[in-house]
């Protein structure tokens, strides 16, 4: 509780996913800052209940799919025309023939697409984040569950720290906006 | 608050393995054996470089021997870690928690093993990139219509995809391992390994989506990748080849032999490292029972392909009674034998719970599979259409100290793995455990 006037974010600790579901609850509709989870593994429909869930991932996987087939196709089908081989009449593209690599770059790319968007989207990697000057923090990846509000427009510190206390919670964080030295 | 224990006690047992590891000694026991087959897997590496493939047995008309047969062993072996992690993650079945992890690793240390043999194959290895498509001065591409070009494209693929797959799904678990360790090297090897994770709910939503899009890709990319290896043969007009029962029966033969090994590592893991609370005997009778399963389709596998040879007649029907017995009688009875009678005792779940009898079970199971592919292989090449051009193979003591070799590269990737890695799914355990889901 220092008296930094904007913090990186106020955070509560909970010891179970039961806890941390209620309570994102609670705070999701009330308009005190971007409300953000933690949890050690993923808890269902914690994300929607935040309003962060998206589609990014699954609209990146099948776009990637897409242009992993029609790349595979392509090629094969333009170094068949590009040196033609006539092998007793047979056509020069073969479509069943070339099946498997179409099949095989539509999974590369839709695979690729995917996993690449869940890093980019989420930023990572990014080895230093304000959230690790918390030493309490580190439990968020064993059994601890965490919900950090943070600061918006018109942000107020003591609400939030109503709102999160109301919640009782085994704890209440600030999160230094700056690493401190 | 029992539950909270119940969390940190799998975080303690899983992430405190690598600093703390329980068996050192042992550890460095096997670290020695397979260093020493590794050093071996090089001489032969150097001896094919300096002297040529003529140090192999392979000769026409067995012009694949050991490579190709050993190349088919080792991926299939492979696939049973995707199915493990994948298959069962779809189906929603959590005991696959306790066995994704090391299953997965298996699966890439086993397609490393497997790719690198055709590699070998090639005469000049160091032009094995001819097998890309490429821009080049002699303006040729590969042969897009040949099974050899879409063994390429597959296994560099399966290659990418389940190394992406196990990496993404490790990453959670190198955090855990970050916040708990003190020791400064632990944090920054897996600090940097776990690329920031903080496990907030969106990077979740995010990271589940991938995982389950990439699980639910990878089924049937495995199922891709072996029936492509099965049209090496069976796209060819080989007596014994040339049939449409080899795609499902080369996969299901795949599954057979990778389940057989899991089983193994499972019960070797559990005893070295004492994770009988996280491996209970469900876990061994559940491996037990996709073994026999697997096993059994094996087995009709080859009453179908008897079957079809004696429909067939003719060449067919020769290669058949060739395997039946010819000079490699020997091994198509044992594959049939040790495939298919020690299994038979998995019916019963005592057996199945016991680790020693599964541990025996499995490798009867794997080496039976292996004499499969050499029996396919050899029995069919070595006589075909021509009895002028008739020859049988021997294999060398290079092809044998290669393949020796070749399972201490697997083994000294598999030790490194369990000595500096999460070697189960942490968080997917204490999901089940924590309510998460």
């Amino acid at each position: 509780m220092t008296g930094d006037p904007r913090p990186y974010a106020v955070m509560a600790e909970f010891a179970d996913a039961d806890a941390l579901r209620r309570a994102a609850a609670d705070l999701a509709p009330r308009r005190l800052g971007r409300i953000e989870a933690f949890s050690p593994f993923p808890v269902e429909g914690l994300a929607a209940r935040l309003g962060t869930r998206d589609r990014k991932v699954p609209a990146a996987t099948l776009i990637g799919g897409i242009v992993g087939a029609v790349c595979g196709f392509a090629m094969q089908a333009a170094t068949n025309l590009d040196y033609p081989l006539w092998i007793g009449g047979r056509p020069l593209v073969a479509v069943p023939a070339f099946m498997l690599i179409t099949f095989e770059l539509a999974v590369l790319g839709a695979v690729l697409a995917g996993i690449g968007t869940m890093l980019i989207a989420n930023r990572l990697p990014r080895f230093h984040h304000p959230l690790f000057e918390v030493e309490a923090f580190r439990r968020a990846s064993d059994d601890r569950f965490f919900l950090a509000v943070l600061p918006g427009a018109d942000f107020d510190r003591d609400a939030v720290g109503k709102a999160l206390a109301a919640l009782d919670p085994e704890a209440i964080y600030d999160v230094p906006a700056e690493p401190a030295a | 608050m029992t539950a909270r224990g119940a969390e940190d006690r799998v975080t303690r047992e899983i992430v405190g393995i690598p600093p703390h590891f329980p068996a050192r000694r042992m550890w460095w026991v096997l670290f020695a054996v397979a260093l020493a087959l590794l050093t071996l897997f090089f001489v032969s590496i150097a001896w094919l470089f300096g002297h040529g493939p003529g140090v192999w047995g392979n000769n026409i008309p067995v012009a694949w021997g050991f490579p190709i047969s050993n190349y088919i062993w080792w991926l299939g072996i492979g696939h049973a870690g995707t199915l493990i992690s994948a298959m069962l993650l779809l189906l929603g079945q959590q005991w696959r928690n306790s066995l994704n992890r090391f299953a997965e690793a298996m699966t890439l240390f086993a397609v490393v093993c497997a790719g690198l043999y055709p590699i070998l194959h090639l005469g000049r290895p160091w032009r094995f990139y001819w097998m890309a498509p490429y821009f080049n001065t002699m303006s040729i591409w590969p042969q897009f219509k040949s099974p050899l070009t879409w063994d390429f494209f597959a296994v560099l693929t399966y290659l990418i995809v389940s190394t992406l797959f196990w990496y993404i799904g490790i990453i959670p678990d190198l955090a855990a391992a970050r916040d708990r360790l003190k020791k400064r090297r632990w944090r920054l090897f897996f600090g940097l390994g776990a690329l920031g994770w903080r496990g907030s709910a969106t990077h979740w939503s995010r990271w589940n989506q991938s995982y389950r899009l990439t699980a639910a890709i990878a089924v049937p990319l495995v199922v891709s990748v072996h029936s492509e290896i099965s049209l090496l043969f069976a796209a060819g007009p080989v007596p014994g080849w040339f049939s449409t029962v080899f795609p499902p029966y080369f996969v299901v033969g795949a599954a057979f032999s990778g389940f057989a090994v899991v089983a193994m590592l499972t019960v070797w893991l559990r005893a070295m490292l004492g994770l009988h609370n996280l491996v209970t005997a469900r876990h061994l009778s559940m491996l037990g029972c996709m073994t026999l399963a697997t096993g059994m389709m094996t087995a009709y596998g080859y009453v179908a392909e008897a079957f079809f040879a004696a429909y067939a007649g003719g060449r067919e029907l020769q290669t058949l009674l060739d395997r039946f017995h010819g000079p490699y009688a020997w091994s198509y009875w044992g594959a049939v034998i040790l495939n298919f009678v020690p299994i038979q005792a998995l019916w019963w779940r005592r057996v199945r719970q016991a680790p020693v009898p599964l541990f025996l079970i499995g490798l009867s199971a794997a080496i039976g599979m292996w004499l499969e592919r050499y029996m396919l292989l050899m029995s069919s090449l070595s006589r075909d259409w021509l009895e002028s051009s008739a020859g049988l193979f021997h294999a060398s003591f290079w092809d044998w100290g290669l393949f020796a070799g070749s399972i201490g590269l697997f083994l000294t990737l598999f030790l490194l793995f369990i000595r500096f890695l999460p070697i189960m799914s942490a968080f997917e355990i204490k999901e089940v455990e924590g309510g998460g889901g």
